[in-house]
C-alpha cells in the first residue's frame, strides 16, 4: 500500500520539476464542481482501504481513495454514521473527493459540516513531500488547523493520501413531517424551530412544502412531533426523499437549467430572483434553477450576507465560485504557493489565478 | 525558553519612539510604558513565564487597532495581542522589544439575531457573559471552559478553546461563523461569514486556534444554541482508574454521546471536596460524571440507558442528580479543581494533552511512575469523553530543582502522549510552554508548512512571534527528533 502512496509522491515530484500540471481525481463523481478540470489525471484510487476504526473511540481512519460507499457501510455496520450526510453524486464518490469537495448534506445544520468532522489529514504536497497533520483525537490544537484547511480546497493544495473522521452513533429513530406553506413561513418557521431544544436534524422546503426530518429517541421525537404538527410521511418514502435531496436526484434536480448554490444567513427573506427554488439547512441553503445572470445571482446574495456558486452549468464563464475580496484573494495565492509552488496541482479548479 | 523569552531587556530609546508614535493617535491612557504601568501584563495565565513588555497599547476603535498595527508594522515592532490574559500556555506572553496590544475595552455585544441564532461581539466579551446576555431568548453559547467568568471570547478564537460540554458540542472551531480583523500590516480582514460557509479555502479554521499570529481580532460572530429543556448528571465511583476509563468507551460505545463526560482521579476529588463540597465519594479511585440533556423524554432515557452501562462496567456507586442546584454542585467540583489544588500546593503545572481514550489507564500508569521518578505528586482531572488530560503536577516554584523536575515530568508526559496517538495540547495552546514538544509531534517538513503559512499571513515575522512553531534550528538544539512509527520521516532530507 505504501508504494501507492509512493507512486503517487513520485508523480507529483515529476510534475513539479517539469511544471506539468495535474487533475487529482478519485471517482471523478464530482468532475462538475468548480471551474476548469486542467491537466493530466492523478489516480488515486490505488490508495484504497479502511486503517483503523474503532467505534469506541468514535473516529475512523482511512485512505483517500477508500470508496465512500464501502466507508458508510462500515460505520454502519457499527450503528455509526458521517453525520455531515456527505453526497456522493455518483457510485465512484471517494472519501478523499468527499474531503477535497467539502461538501455536506441535509444534516449539515444541525450536525456540521465535513470540516467539522475531519480531524487529520495526511497528503502529499506539491513538492512531493509528504506530510501529517492533525490526528485521530477529538482535541488538538498543536500548530495551524491544516486539516480543516485541505477540507473543500478541490486538491490545489496537495493530495489527501489518508483522512481520520470523527464519527457519531445512528440516531435510534427518525421521523419525517410535511406542512404545506409558502416559502417566507417555511423560512420563519424552521428558523424559530431551530431556536428551540427540539431534535430537527433536516429541513427541505420546494413546491410549496416543507419536510421536517426529525431524529434521536423515540420518546423525544413524540414529544416533538406532537409539538409540530404536520403530518408524519411513512418511512420508506422519507428515507428515499431525503437521499434523492442529498444526492440531488429530486427532479428540482432534473433538467438542463443552471443550478445555482446560495449559501446565505439561515433568516434571510426569500429572495426575488427567477427560477424554481429549494430550500436546506433552516433556509442558511437555497439551491436555485435559474437563467438569471450570474452577477444579479451573486449580488442577490451578497447583499444578504452570503455567496453564490454557480454549482452545475454547462458553461462557467462567470467563474464557479464567488470572487475574493483582494486581501482575501493575495492570502490566498500566498497559501497555494506555500504548499504548491510550481502550481501544478488542479490548477484553475478553484480560481483562475492558482 | 529560548528565542521568545531571551528578549527581556528594553531599549529605552527604543520604548520612547514606539511610545510617542502610538501617541499620535492613542490618547495617554491608551499608551503605557512606565514600569508600573507594564509590569501587570508581563504574564498570562502562565505565570511561570514572565516579560515586562516595551509599551502596552490599549486601543478602543477597530481604526485605532488598525493604526497600531501599521504604525509597529512601520517601525517593524513586534506585535502580542492579549485578551483577558487567563491563556495557560504563554501566548500572550510579551516581549521586552514589543508591543503588547490588549483588546481588553473591546467589551460591546454588538448584535444578538435571535431568529438567526448569532451574536456579534467584540473580543474582549467574556466567554461566559455571551450566554448571559442572550439567555432571554433561551439560547446560550455552547464552549464552556472552565475559565469561562474570565476569559474572552477573543482569546478563545486565539486558542480554540474547549470546555466540559465539546464531546457534543464542539470546541471554538465549531461554533464561530466569522471572525474579523486585521493583519499585521493593518489590512482588514473577514473570515467566515453568517452563512454557514464562505468560498474559497477554511481561512476561519486556520484562523481558529493560530494564537494570535495570523491576524488581530476584533469582531467575533457566534453561533447560538437552544438551551436544552432539562440536564441532569450521573456521578458514578470507580474502584480504579482503568476500570472508569473502560465505563467511558462503553458509553460511547453503546450509542450515546453525553453532554459531558469527565473523570477525576482520588487525589483530585479530595482536593476539591476540601474546597467546595461537591458532594464527592473520597473513597472511589476514581469518580466519572456524566450529563445528558436534552428534551425531559430524552433525558430519562439517556439516563436510564447511562446507569445501566456504567453498572455492567463496574461502578461501585451510581448517583443522579436530583435538581438543577445539585447538578451545579456536581459540578462545581469538577470547574473548581484548578483553584482547589492551587489551595494544596504553592504551585501546580497544568498539562493539556489529549491520547485516544482506549489508551488512558497506559497513560495513567506512566503518569503515576513519573511521579515517583520526579518525586512530585499529580492530580488527574480529565475531559474523559474526548481523551483530554489535564495532570496538575504540584510544585513549589520557589525552589529551582523542583520547577526543573517538574518541566521535566511534563516533557515526559506529553511525549508519552505523542507516543501514544495524541498530541501535545487538546485546548490550551502550545504557546511559549510546549514549543519544544512541537518538535516531538512534527517533523521538520510539517513545521516547515506552518513557518510557510505564517509568512503568507506576516511575511516580516512582526506578529506575536517565537509562539506556537520552533525553528527547526530550536528543534535540533533541542536535540530531540520527531519519529514516526519508529523511522526517521524524509531520510532525504538534511538533519540539524
Amino acid at each position: 500500500m505504501d508504494a501507492a502512496i509512493g507512486a503517487l509522491a513520485e508523480r507529483i515530484r515529476a510534475a513539479a520539476e517539469s511544471r506539468r500540471p495535474l487533475r487529482i481525481r478519485g471517482g471523478g463523481s464530482k468532475d462538475f464542481y468548480g471551474d476548469e478540470l486542467k491537466g493530466e489525471v492523478l489516480d488515486t484510487r490505488a490508495c484504497t482501504g479502511l486503517i483503523s476504526y474503532e467505534p469506541s473511540e468514535l473516529v475512523v481512519t482511512a485512505r483517500s481513495g477508500t470508496p465512500l460507499a464501502e466507508l458508510e457501510a462500515a460505520l454502519a455496520e457499527k450503528g455509526q454514521m458521517l453525520a455531515f450526510e456527505p453526497p456522493h453524486f455518483g457510485s465512484g464518490a471517494t472519501l478523499g473527493g468527499c474531503v477535497a469537495a467539502g461538501l455536506s448534506g441535509p444534516r449539515r445544520a444541525a450536525a456540521g459540516a465535513l470540516r467539522d468532522f475531519v480531524l487529520g489529514v495526511r497528503l502529499i504536497d506539491g513538492r512531493g513531500r509528504a506530510l501529517t497533520f492533525g490526528g485521530q483525537v477529538m482535541k488538538n490544537v498543536a500548530g495551524y488547523d491544516v486539516s480543516r484547511l485541505l477540507a473543500g480546497s478541490l486538491g490545489t493544495l496537495g493530495l489527501i493520501v489518508e483522512a481520520s473522521l470523527k464519527v457519531l452513533p445512528r440516531p435510534q429513530q427518525e421521523i419525517t413531517l410535511g406542512f404545506e406553506m409558502p416559502a417566507a413561513r417555511a423560512l420563519q418557521s424552521c428558523n424559530r424551530w431551530a431556536g428551540l431544544p427540539l431534535p430537527i436534524s433536516a429541513t427541505a422546503w420546494h413546491d410549496d412544502r416543507l419536510r421536517v426530518r426529525l431524529s434521536g429517541a423515540a420518546s423525544a421525537l413524540r414529544a416533538a412531533a406532537a409539538r409540530l404538527g404536520g403530518d408524519a410521511l411513512d418511512e420508506p418514502a422519507a428515507a428515499q426523499y431525503w437521499t434523492a435531496i442529498r444526492e440531488q436526484t429530486d427532479r428540482f434536480f432534473a433538467g438542463e437549467a443552471p443550478l445555482w448554490r446560495l449559501s446565505l444567513p439561515s433568516g434571510t427573506a426569500p429572495l426575488a430572483l427567477p427560477g424554481a427554488q429549494l430550500i436546506e439547512w433552516s433556509g442558511a441553503l437555497r439551491w436555485l434553477r435559474t437563467g438569471a445572470a450570474a452577477a444579479a445571482v451573486r449580488a442577490a446574495a451578497a447583499h444578504a450576507g452570503g455567496h453564490a456558486t454557480l454549482f452545475r452549468a454547462a458553461e462557467k464563464q462567470a467563474g464557479a465560485f464567488t470572487p475574493l475580496a483582494p486581501e482575501l484573494a493575495r492570502l490566498h495565492r500566498e497559501i497555494k504557493a506555500a504548499f504548491d509552488p510550481a502550481g501544478i496541482l488542479s490548477p484553475g479548479r478553484m480560481y483562475p489565478e492558482f | 525558553m529560548g528565542e521568545a523569552l531571551s528578549l527581556t531587556k528594553i531599549d529605552s530609546a527604543r520604548q520612547r519612539a514606539v511610545a510617542e508614535a502610538l501617541r499620535a493617535f492613542l490618547p495617554a491612557h491608551a499608551v503605557l510604558w512606565q514600569e508600573e504601568d507594564t509590569r501587570p501584563y508581563e504574564c498570562d495565565g502562565l505565570t511561570a513565564y514572565r516579560n515586562v513588555p516595551m509599551v502596552v497599547a490599549l486601543p478602543e476603535t477597530e481604526a485605532q487597532v488598525q493604526r497600531v498595527l501599521r504604525t509597529c508594522h512601520a517601525m517593524q515592532v513586534p506585535v502580542v495581542p492579549r485578551g483577558a490574559g487567563t491563556g495557560l500556555s504563554g501566548g500572550a506572553l510579551p516581549r521586552g522589544d514589543g508591543v503588547l496590544l490588549s483588546l481588553a475595552k473591546f467589551m460591546r455585544v454588538l448584535r444578538i439575531d435571535p431568529l438567526a441564532r448569532v451574536a456579534v461581539v467584540q473580543p474582549g466579551v467574556r466567554n461566559a457573559a455571551i450566554s448571559d446576555v442572550v439567555s432571554a431568548f433561551g439560547l446560550y453559547y455552547a464552549p464552556d471552559p472552565s475559565s469561562q467568568i474570565a476569559c474572552s471570547i477573543g482569546g478563545n478564537v486565539a486558542e480554540n478553546s474547549g470546555g466540559v460540554h465539546c464531546l457534543k458540542y464542539g470546541l471554538t472551531v465549531h461554533n464561530v461563523l466569522k471572525v474579523r480583523g486585521f493583519t499585521v500590516d493593518g489590512e482588514p480582514v473577514a473570515f467566515g461569514s453568517e452563512a454557514l460557509d464562505a468560498p474559497g479555502y477554511d481561512l476561519l479554521a486556520l484562523a481558529i486556534g493560530s494564537e494570535g499570529m495570523l491576524a488581530v481580532t476584533t469582531e467575533v460572530t457566534v453561533k447560538l444554541l437552544p438551551k436544552p429543556q432539562a440536564a441532569q448528571v450521573v456521578m458514578a465511583s470507580f474502584g480504579d482508574v482503568e476500570t472508569a476509563g473502560h465505563a467511558v468507551a462503553a458509553i460511547v460505545a453503546a450509542g450515546i454521546v453525553p453532554a459531558g463526560l469527565e473523570m477525576m482521579d482520588q487525589p483530585a476529588t479530595r482536593a476539591v471536596e476540601a474546597y467546595v463540597n461537591a458532594g464527592y465519594d473520597l473513597e472511589a479511585a476514581a469518580i466519572l460524571l456524566c450529563e445528558c440533556d436534552g428534551t425531559p423524554e430524552e433525558v430519562a432515557d439517556e439516563i436510564a440507558r447511562v446507569r445501566e452501562v456504567l453498572a455492567r462496567a463496574g461502578a461501585t456507586r451510581t448517583s443522579v442528580s436530583r435538581d438543577e442546584p445539585e447538578r451545579l454542585r456536581f459540578w462545581s467540583g469538577r470547574k473548581a479543581a484548578f483553584p482547589a489544588v492551587g489551595r494544596i500546593s504553592p504551585d501546580y503545572y497544568c498539562m493539556d494533552g489529549t491520547i485516544p481514550r482506549k489508551r488512558l489507564g497506559e497513560v495513567l500508569n506512566f503518569i503515576g511512575e513519573m511521579e515517583r521518578k520526579y518525586g512530585l505528586r499529580c492530580p488527574n482531572v480529565f475531559h474523559a469523553g474526548d481523551g483530554n488530560l489535564h495532570p496538575l503536577i504540584l510544585f513549589d516554584a520557589a525552589s529551582a530543582d523542583e520547577l526543573r523536575r517538574t518541566e521535566q515530568f511534563a516533557a515526559e508526559v506529553l511525549e508519552k502522549c505523542v507516543a501514544v496517538g495524541g498530541t501535545i495540547t487538546g485546548e490550551h495552546g502550545v504557546g511559549v510552554e510546549k514549543i519544544d514538544q512541537m518538535c516531538v509531534q512534527f517533523a521538520p517538513a510539517e513545521l516547515e508548512a506552518f513557518h510557510a503559512l505564517k509568512r503568507a499571513f506576516d511575511p516580516k515575522g512582526l506578529l506575536n512571534p517565537g509562539k506556537a512553531v520552533p525553528t527547526l534550528r530550536r528543534c535540533a538544539e533541542f536535540g530531540r527528533m520527531h519519529v514516526r512509527g519508529g523511522q526517521l520521516p524524509h531520510p532525504e532530507l538534511p538533519r540539524f
